[in-house]
Parts: C-alpha cells; structure tokens; sequence
C-alpha cells in the first residue's frame, strides 16, 4: 500500500507553549489526487503544512516521500523534494514585473547575467499548458488578485514542483476565479500532480476533491472519501455537532423606511470615472437588503460613500429621515450607523490596541467612558468584559488581549459586538463572513437576523451567492457601479442572479 | 516605522525594553572602553573607562549640576521625538524646533526683557509653529514629514542665525564673544533666568535651575496625556492604524498636525531650558551644523522605546555620559575622545529595537507571535524568513 503514497506524514505531533497544535496526526497524499484539508481556524492546518513546507520541526512523528523516510528541515530541503506551496498572503514582489517574480530565487543565468528569454519561455509555455493567462511584463501591483495568485501557482511550475498544497487559496477570489482556480485543479491532476488543499469551505471540497482529511483542535478525526460523503457529514467532522447550513428565519416584517439613497454617484479620481452612478434603493426597519455583485462593480465605494469615508460627487443619503449626505463619519455613527467594514484589519481594528480598546472605538469619546477628556479605565474595562462575555469573543487574555494576536474568527466576533451593541437603526454589514470558518460563519448569521427581527434595517454587501441566498429578504445586483436588477430570493435562482451579475442582463429603470 | 515594536505593549514588553535599553549600554560602554584602550592603553581603565563611567559624580556637587542641566533639555527633545513616534510619525525635526525655541526664548529675554516663564512659553510656541508646519503638509498634501522636517532643521537655523546676526549689528548679538549676550551678565537679564531655588550653591554651578524638575514634570503629563486621555487614545489609534481611527470618525488629519505640533512644542520648550538656564549662549556664527540636542532626542526616545517616563531617565544617562566624558584628562586622551564615546553608545542606543525581539524571545519562548499563540493571524512573510 505505502508505495501508493507520494506524500505521507505520520503521527504528526507538534508543540506550542501551551497548546498541542497537533496532535497524532496522519496525512497521507496519493500520487494524483486532491487531497483536501478540513478544519477549523486554529484546528492545526496551517501548522501541519507548516511541518510539511519545513517552516517547523515537529516534536514526534515521520515524513516520508515515496515510501522513503525524509528530513525537511527548511522550504528549501522541501522545495528540493518537489513540494511547492502557495501561501494565504501572497509572497510577491509588489514592483517587479511578473515574470521577475516567478524566477526570483533561481534566476537562470550566464556568468550572473540573467538570462530572461530563457524563462520567459518556459513561463509562456507553463502557463499555456495549464491555462493559467497571465501577462508576464506585467507588473504585480497592476494585476488583480486572481492574477497574483496564477503567479504563485506558476512560481510553483517552474520550480517543477511535484507536490502542490494551497493555502486556503479561494479565500481572495471572485465567485469565477474560484471556478476557474479549480478548473486548474483538475487539470493538475491530469498531469498527475497532487494537491494538498486548505479549507473550511465545502461546496469547494465536494467540487474538486478526492479524498478529505479533517482536523479538529489539533486532533486527527479522519480521512473520507469525497464521493462517499455529505456536506452535513463532513461539517459534523470539523465541528464536531451538527451545524445549520442552512439560515433559519422567519419572513420579514418590513416596517418605515430607514435608509434612502437617491440617485449616489461616486467619482474616481484615480481612474478618472464614476465608480458608483445612479444608485437609488430604500432599506426597511426589518428587512435584510443584499447588494451582490462581482468583486470590483462598485460595492465598496457605494459602502465607503455611505459610511462617509469617501465623499459622494452627487446624489442624497437619508437615514432616518435626517439628510447625512455631508454629514461626518462620527456624526454618522451617532445618527445610528453600524458598520461591519469589509476589511477587518484594515478599517475594523486597531490591531495593536488590546481587545477592550478596540471594543470602545466607535464610543470612547461617550460619556460613558471619558470625564473631561478623561478615560474612564475601569467603565471600558466593565464594558468590554460585558461584550466578550455576551458574544462569546474568545481570546487569550480577555479584555487585554492585543487584538492582532486574536484569531480572525473571534476577531471578527469582537468587530460585530462592538457595532451590534451601540443599537444602531441601520447595520452595514460588508462581507461579514469572509474567510471563516462554518461556525462562526453560523453564529455571525444568525446575529444579522437577530438585528433584523429586532426591527433594525440591515444592508448587506456580500460576493458569496449562498450567503446572499440564505440571508437575504431583498437582493440587489451591483454591475459597474449600477444597480441592475432588484430579486426575491425566493423567486430567483443562483443562475439569474449569475447572469445579472456578470453584466449580461439588466432590468429597466424603476421597481 | 517601526511602530509595532515600539508599542509592544504591557508587563513583558516593558521589563524587554529596559532589559534592551541595557544591554545596548552595555555593549556602547564595551566599545567605548575599546576605543580607549586603542587609544592609550596604559590609562584605558582608570582615567578613561572609570571616569566616563563615573560621568558627573566625577566632580561631585559640580558635575552632577552640569549633568542635570544638560540633562533637562535632552528630556525635552527625547519627548518631542518619543511624543511623535507614538502617533506613527518621526520627528526628526527636533534640531530645528530646538533652533526656533532658542530664538523666542532669547529674544523675549535679550530684547523684551520679559519673566523666564513668559519666555519659555515664547519658546514652547515657537517649536510648536515650527513642528506644525511639516504636520500640515503631512495632513493634507501627504508629504513624509521626514523630508520636510529635515528642510525645517536648515531653513530654522539659517533663518536664526541670520536674526541674531544682523550683519554682526543685531540687538541680540554681542560682537565681542560673537554669541547671543550672556543672560547672567547682562543688565535686566536677571528676571529671564529660570530660578534655581539655591540648586547653583548646592552643586557649585552656575547653570543649575529648576529645569530639571520642568522637565520630568512635563513627561509625567505626556504619559497621561498618552495612557489616560481620550485624546491620546485618539493620537495612538491614529498612530496605529490611520485607516482604523477613520473609520472610527477620528480626525486623522487634526491629530497629525497637533501630533507635530506638540513634538515641536516639546523640543521648543527644552531649548528654552537650556538657554534661559544660562548652560551657554547661542552662536550665530556657527552655520554648519545643528544643535546636537535635537538629534540626541531621538536616540534619547528611541533608548526609551518611547516611553514619556522612560525618557527622563535615558535623557539623564546619556547626559551622565556625556558629562564623563567631558572630565577626561586631556594629558592622556584627545578632548574628542568623549564625543566618540558617548557617540557610541547612542549609536547602539539605535539597536535596540532590535536587542528587544531578541531578548523578547528569549525570555518568553517562541521566535514570534503565532509561537505562542496558533491562532494568531499569519504574520505574512515571516515565515520563510525564519527557517532560511
């Protein structure tokens, strides 16, 4: 049986202060399959592959290759042994064109002097081989992320890697760059390469996968066959109860109208064009509205001109009937606005404030928490203790736990309890869910229809098609900064929404 | 730059960072005593190394008065510098906030003949105009206030020089010892003075005032201003994370400018300290170079890990140093040797930043934070970094 393996890794036990992060655990990769890795944030599947690429030495347990015994002490002894892998962050030069990325590190040379046509040439034939298009004179700051990852993928190639894993690689995607990423999958395979792929997401698993080995809290669960197996069956493994996948929530109750947007439009000065234009819809007390969309048609500016980081160049922005189009942010927020922003990192947290910092951001300045320009220390204290407590914000060290040391799950957690606790009449919620795990994806869902239900107007801007599905009383589709089409999800399928999306239909003007 | 280091924050982080802050002393006073032995080996030890160690309890009462008084406007420049690096912003600046800080203080003393304190507050002001302006350009054109502060340094100290000059005629200008005139000596000038509460009769010095304890008092306020206020809470989450704190619905472009403004103000304040104490009086003449006290600022700050309270004391040590130094026998070491020792140890005092991850891992385990804590978000690039 062994020599049927390509990859194996046995018993795998790797120690951190404190924390076993794995624990007994065996992988083992057949020559030519996709080999999915399923787990939980903070289950060991990062760590595990970390083992694998040679960026940690594990505490007990075997590598083999091929049936041999091997040592993989550095990504260099693993790079040798043919295992390639394409990070979650990409690891590329922002200013070197793309071909310079992809022979960084074994630039082909005469005597120290590049010989680019050389690579250049296998690049283009790599890339036309496996369907991977890119531009190699491109350089990387100008292409997408979609592109920047055909890049790592292609580093990989050229490095004649045997052994791919990807690191939670659909986490960045567009709907169809995911399609298209597996399609490259599939043709991997073909050429008898084999995949290790990390992820929590299992439409992708049941989509390409062989065979899935699950973990859970460091701990081995199993390895099953994907043809064998159930979505349900696989989220029971990795969870380790039954999670609803499916939201449940009753119809909607629409009540007045809490946000009114006539007519918004949102130059670029960059690019020199309107990235939002037209932009007319209303949002009831009670109601869920999705605006889907491809990544890139608008969606953040739309949010970045709602929420006020970004000025409108035309058009009004009511919210409970006050006119906030030239209102500030801060003014903003005490008119009611809750904002879940995109991009946690980014916007939602001050990553080198403790939690209980970050959990008084949008209200320090309340009387609440400051006397005379004073801090009230010990109400923030209470405060935050309060949050972590009621929406279950798990951390190291509670409330004095440095946010960036917080797993994304939780730190998330902490951004919605944070926006859901200040009351607000309208609740932004912009890709709430991005790049977590079933159960907190779970948990982050059921709190948006919770807002709902209790009469809050909730705009939600969303790229997943099941999240918009599942959520959602109202679903508007978003194509170069316009609304192109208002849909029931009831009455809608994923297919319709599809083709709206993509700019191929568009309903006439008025509802 | 840097800004993640210098606010790793709580229990660890602070015991690192003093822990940092010595061995880089440690390792300066090292090389020093290398340079000394090099130099003249026979003395290395005991008239060299001993007696820059020994600093200003060398010459006890006098010494420790001149240490005191060079120390209180290093107190001030390394706040001005730690100050802004708090916000995410370098002040490098400090030089010609320091330059525009002595011009109002000298001339509310020499010409207006005004009390001390109505001068310091001239020379508060005058920095924090001066540090304004490159906060300005920073908030609304997006300008590194690096470069701009640099400009301000030469445009401060050309622009001074060229006052108190006046063609070797200006009213501040005393031709015969082609300085400023001297505060002690000169009719009226006695009400300017910073007062010394009989501090000069104690350590035997001429230039010992209050000033010191101005100084410290001042860094007790930043740190509250920083730990306690909302306003601080502001400046910091500005510092952290310029995106956040908009997001937040903070002014970002306010407190950048206050942000330099009170960095200049700091710097202004200290120079104000050091000339209406009397330790020296300015030199018009003297075109090439920038007071050392500005730039002694950011060593100073950077020693502290940026610590308001931390900085008093690295101020005093470096000017304990520098006062050692200064009592060197000239019979067996060239009067410059000083300066190159204690420019030694501020050069490590740069390092130890990097002493502080060191020592960081050592002392708590783990090469960086996911070590501890695998749930942690990726720390991007690091990895291939590590196992090289």
């Amino acid at each position: 049986m062994a020599e049927d393996y390509v990859i194996e890794m046995l018993h795998i036990t790797k120690e951190f202060p404190g924390i076993k992060a794995n624990d007994d655990i065996t992988l083992q990769l057949r020559k030519g399959e996709v080999h999915a890795l399923l787990g939980e944030n903070g289950a060991g599947k990062s760590t595990l592959m970390s083992v694998l690429f040679g960026l940690y030495q594990p505490e007990a347990g075997t590598i083999r290759k091929n049936g041999q015994e091997v040592q993989i002490r550095n990504p260099n002894d693993a790079n040798a042994l043919g295992i390639g892998m394409v990070h979650q962050h990409f690891k590329l030069v922002e200013c070197f064109s793309v071909l310079d990325n992809i022979i960084l590190g074994v630039e082909p040379n005469k005597l120290g002097f590049l010989q680019k046509a050389e690579a250049r040439k296998k690049v283009v034939e790599l890339s036309e081989r496996y369907g991977l298009r890119v531009d190699p004179d491109a350089l990387i700051e100008d292409i997408s992320v979609g592109m920047q990852q055909r890049v790592e993928i292609l580093k990989m190639l050229y490095r004649d890697n045997e052994i791919l894993i990807f690191d939670e690689p659909t986490a960045v995607l567009t709907p169809q760059e995911i399609d298209e990423l597996m399609e490259i999958m599939r043709g991997f395979k073909k050429e008898g390469k084999s995949i290790l792929f990390i992820t929590h997401k299992l439409n992708e698993i049941m989509a390409v996968a062989d065979r899935c080995t699950v973990l859970r809290k460091g701990k081995y669960m199993g390895t099953v066959e994907i043809a064998k197996t159930t979505k349900e069956e696989l989220s029971r493994m990795m969870v380790g109860r039954d999670v609803q996948l499916q939201v449940e929530k009753k119809p909607a109750n629409p009540g007045e109208v809490v946000l009114e947007v006539q007519d918004v439009a949102i130059h670029n000065a960059a690019h020199k064009k309107d990235t939002v234009s037209h932009v007319s819809f209303q949002v009831r007390a009670g109601e869920i509205v999705c605006l889907a969309g491809i990544e890139g048609n608008g969606q953040t500016e739309f949010v970045y001109g709602l929420t006020g980081l970004e000025k409108l160049s035309s058009g009004a922005i009511r919210l409970g009937g006050e006119d906030i189009t030239s209102a500030s942010i801060r003014q903003r927020s005490k008119d009611g606005l809750g904002h879940i922003p995109e991009d946690r990192h980014k916007h939602g947290l001050v990553l080198d404030y403790t939690l209980e910092k970050n959990m008084v951001l949008q209200r320090y300045w309340q009387p609440e928490f400051q006397h005379l320009g004073f801090i009230k220390q010990d109400k923030i204290r209470e405060y935050s203790d309060r949050l972590i407590q009621q929406y279950d914000v798990r951390s190291g060290q509670g409330s004095l736990t440095i946010a960036r040391s917080m797993s994304g799950g939780n730190q998330q957690k902490a951004i919605i309890a944070r926006e859901i606790d200040r009351d607000p009449k309208l609740l932004v919620a912009v890709q709430p869910t991005r790049g977590l795990d079933v159960g907190a994806i779970e948990y982050i869902h059921r709190q948006i229809v919770a807002e709902r239900d209790k009469g809050k107007a909730v705009l939600l801007v969303s790229l997943e098609l099941d999240e918009v599905m599942n959520l959602s009383d109202r679903i508007l589709v978003m194509y170069e900064g316009e609304i192109v089409g208002e849909f029931d999800p009831k009455k809608t399928t994923v297919q319709e929404l599809g083709l709206y999306m993509a700019g191929a239909r568009k309903q006439g003007k008025g509802e | 730059m840097n800004k993640k280091k210098l606010s790793r924050g709580g229990a660890q982080g602070s015991l690192t960072s003093v822990l940092a802050a010595l061995l880089c002393i440690l390792i300066g006073l090292l090389c020093g005593y290398l340079v000394l032995v090099a130099i003249n080996p026979a003395h290395a030890w005991s008239d060299g190394f001993v007696r820059i160690l020994k600093g200003g309890f060398h010459d006890a009462p006098y010494g420790i008065g001149k240490m005191l008084a060079n120390g209180a406007p290093l107190v001030m420049t390394g706040l001005s510098v730690a100050f802004a690096f708090k916000t995410g912003l370098f002040n490098i600046g400090a030089a010609g906030q320091y330059t525009l800080g002595a011009f109002g203080a000298l001339y509310c003393a020499i010409v207006l003949h005004l009390p001390w304190f109505v001068c310091l507050l001239a020379a508060t002001l005058m920095g924090g105009i001066w540090g304004a302006i490159p906060g300005v350009f920073k908030a609304y054109l997006n300008i590194n206030e690096v470069i701009t502060s640099i400009m301000f340094n030469w445009i401060g100290l050309y622009l001074v020089n060229e006052i108190i000059y006046g063609n070797g005629s200006g009213v501040m200008y005393d031709s015969r010892n082609t300085r400023t005139w001297n505060l002690r000596r000169m009719e009226g000038g006695e009400v300017s003075m910073i007062p010394d509460f009989g501090l000069n009769d104690l350590f035997q010095t001429n230039s010992t005032t209050i000033a010191i304890f101005l100084a410290v008092v001042v860094a007790i306020v930043i740190w509250v201003i920083l730990e306690k206020t909302t306003f601080g809470y502001e400046l910091k989450a500005v510092g952290l994370n310029k995106s956040a704190a908009r997001y937040a619905g903070i002014n970002e472009k306010k407190n950048i400018i206050l942000s330099m403004m009170i960095a200049g103000a700091l710097a202004g304040f200290g120079a104000g300290l050091f000339y209406l104490s009397g330790v020296s009086e300015w030199n018009p003449l003297n075109s090439t170079s920038l007071p050392a006290m500005g730039f002694n600022g950011i060593s100073v700050a950077l020693l502290a890990s940026s610590n308001p309270i931390a900085t008093v004391f690295s101020a005093l040590f470096i000017s304990h140093i520098t006062v050692g130094g200064s009592f060197l026998s000239t019979k067996y070491y060239p009067t410059e040797v000083a300066d190159l020792i204690s420019g030694i140890i501020i050069y490590l005092c740069a390092f130890s930043m990097l002493f502080r991850g060191k020592i960081h891992s050592l002392l708590f385990g783990g090469k960086r934070a996911d070590k501890t804590n695998v749930n942690a978000e990726p720390a991007p690039a690091a990895d291939e970094k590590e196992g090289k």
